[in-house]
């Protein structure tokens, strides 16, 4: 009878994670959506802890307040700019604690493991700690605490190859006969080693992809938590969580137009062009005084944010920018590029953040019939994305990928740290057109300079425009 | 091919074609709050963290129990309260009324 119960608990909790995630599709109901995902998380809690095996309490009461301890400064401290290595953070820790299970669950079973939970039992433990290495890397890298270009040197493909098989066959070995305890360690180690070896090659631009990959890797490890432990609930919430992962890393990975592989073995921006790439082609650049002034000569402006808006907290400045702009008359529009920043949706979180509507964020289809009719774009911290060599250069390492044609519009506005080149390492034929001025400095201070002097420019009313 | 791995096989591929259907229609704006609800959703693993901890196996039992207990909670705890932050800022334009008020102060000027 108990059991039943718990059953039913578990296919409400289900059922509830499945709502979850269907209230997502639309901001008006997306807040519901966290809340039935918190009744079905709190019926498993309490189903679970009814069961008749758990007998013990103590350990389990001082690791939950201690969870709690922990997770409501991560989910109410951090700042919106980091939220994607929290976010990497989160994933490690579901990793490892599915590969603790499991490793668990092997030594207290073991030799009488049939041959498919020892299937499942392997690919949890592989998939929970190369996730869980791999996603403290990306989290160290994320912070800067960690250097972000990627770590390349020749044979590498091959090594960390040779490294995922190593630990494949092990687990085979192990699989074919469970009482060869003796080479559970290596497995573990082998992991651990490989998520250290697959992310410090990938880029800071790539992170989206990767977290979304690595997002996937927990999920799918979780799900295989459900096959060894015969938990339902476990098996569809990993699920869910994978597929998201994988669909994510797919839409990350046309936006990019490159492959999986591309972004997990292809080293994009790896060298690093710094030095040669200072030349002296001419670029029209121009103050926060010029910029307010041919704003104010502009009727339409579209604002492309990037990470430099990121990492220059900028967001709050665009948005006191935007304003002043709509009281001046002016229409203005964000155009959000699908991989800009450091994970998927970034952008869209900062510039809500910072009391942007989201009916003035439009994604790459919905904006690119309108930049030939805009007046004014505006690029902060964008490269890129913007980049018209992916239309034009068929030898550019980004050709293909789809970007957001700023170049059409009547004139462009790039807000720029300097001339270096963006994350793919190429020149950025943008900066060097006609109709596209530059201005130089941290995001946020020159922005705050062009408010200034927006403000000292009399209202369009009285001039008359 | 016993009953139960059948009966979780079926259950695994159904729940992920769910999975596809109902997330391809989340928008691109909701993107990270997807990601960091899926996260405190898939922290389920808690169950099997608490049912390994609390068992009374052993101490390499209720040792990585307890952490692993203490790593899913913490995401459970963390993912829930940063999704939800997240959604609270996502707010429509507006209503007129609020947009009017600045261009009187443009006029006055």
């Amino acid at each position: 009878m108990r059991e039943t119960l718990i059953s039913l608990a578990y296919l409400f909790a289900a059922g509830c994670f499945v709502m979850a995630l269907k209230w997502l599709s639309h901001p008006i109901t997306a807040r519901r959506g966290v809340r039935i995902g918190e009744i079905g998380m709190v019926v498993a809690i309490a189903a679970t802890l009814v069961k008749v095996e758990i007998v013990e309490f103590q350990w389990i009461a001082i690791a939950l307040v201690l969870g709690i301890a922990l997770g409501v400064p991560l989910g109410l401290l951090v700042p919106m700019t980091a939220v994607p290595q929290r976010t990497a953070l989160s994933h490690a820790f579901g990793a490892l604690a599915a590969g603790l299970v499991g490793v668990a669950e092997y030594y207290l079973s073991k030799p009488d493991i049939d041959t498919t939970t020892m299937v499942a039992l392997g690919l949890e433990v592989v998939l929970g700690f190369l996730t869980f290495t791999g996603s403290l890397i990306a989290a160290g890298k994320l912070q800067g605490l960690v250097r972000d270009r990627p770590w390349i040197y020749t044979g590498q493909n091959l090594v960390n190859l040779g490294i995922l098989v190593s630990a494949l066959v092990l687990v085979g070995f192990v699989v074919v006969d469970p009482s060869r305890t003796f080479l559970f360690p290596f497995i573990i180690g082998i992991s651990l080693l490989y998520g250290v070896m697959l992310v410090i090659r990938i880029g800071g631009a790539d992170m989206p992809t990767v977290i979304s990959l690595l997002n996937s890797f927990a999920g799918l490890s979780a799900s295989m938590m459900g096959f060894v432990l015969d938990n339902k609930l476990l098996i569809i919430a990993g699920a869910l969580d994978g597929s998201s992962g994988l669909i994510l890393s797919i839409i990350m990975c046309k936006a990019m137009n490159r492959s999986f592989a591309n972004v997990l073995f292809g080293g994009f921006g790896a060298e690093d062009t710094t030095g040669g790439a200072i030349e002296s082609r001419p670029v029209r650049s121009v103050d926060p005084e010029e910029t307010a002034f041919l704003l104010d000569t502009a009727r339409s402006v579209v604002v492309v944010p990037g990470y430099g808006m990121a990492a220059a907290q900028a967001q709050h400045k665009v948005r006191d920018l935007t304003d002043v702009l709509r009281k001046r008359g002016l229409d203005v529009k964000f155009a959000i590029h699908p991989v800009a920043g450091r994970m998927p949706g970034h952008m869209n979180v900062l510039l809500a953040e910072a009391n942007v509507p989201y009916e003035d964020l439009y994604d790459l289809d919905a904006i690119n019939p309108e930049l030939p009719q805009t007046d004014m774009v505006l690029v902060v911290g964008a490269n890129d994305v913007v980049n018209p060599a992916a239309r034009t250069d068929q030898a550019s390492p980004i050709y293909g990928m789809p970007i957001l044609d700023v170049d059409q519009a009547a004139s462009v506005i790039v807000v720029k740290r300097s001339m270096r080149s963006g994350f793919a390492g190429v020149d950025n034929e943008l900066f060097y057109l006609d109709k596209t001025q530059m201005l130089f400095g941290d995001a946020k201070a020159v922005i705050g300079g062009v408010i200034d002097e927006l403000s000292k420019l009399p209202s369009r009313e009285v001039a008359g425009v | 091919m016993d009953e139960v791995l059948e009966a979780s096989l079926f259950i695994f591929v159904l729940a992920s074609f769910l999975g596809y259907a109902v997330i391809t229609r989340v928008p691109g704006l909701l993107h990270t709050p997807l990601m960091s609800l899926t996260n405190a959703l898939s922290a389920i693993s808690l169950v099997g963290s608490l049912i390994l901890a609390g068992a009374g196996r052993g101490t390499l039992a209720t040792v990585l129990g307890s952490i692993a207990v203490f790593a899913a909670m913490t995401n459970v705890v963390s993912g829930f309260l940063i999704t939800d932050r997240m959604l609270k800022m996502f707010k429509r334009r507006e209503a007129p009324k609020k947009a009017e008020a600045p261009t009187e102060v443009v006029a006055a000027r």
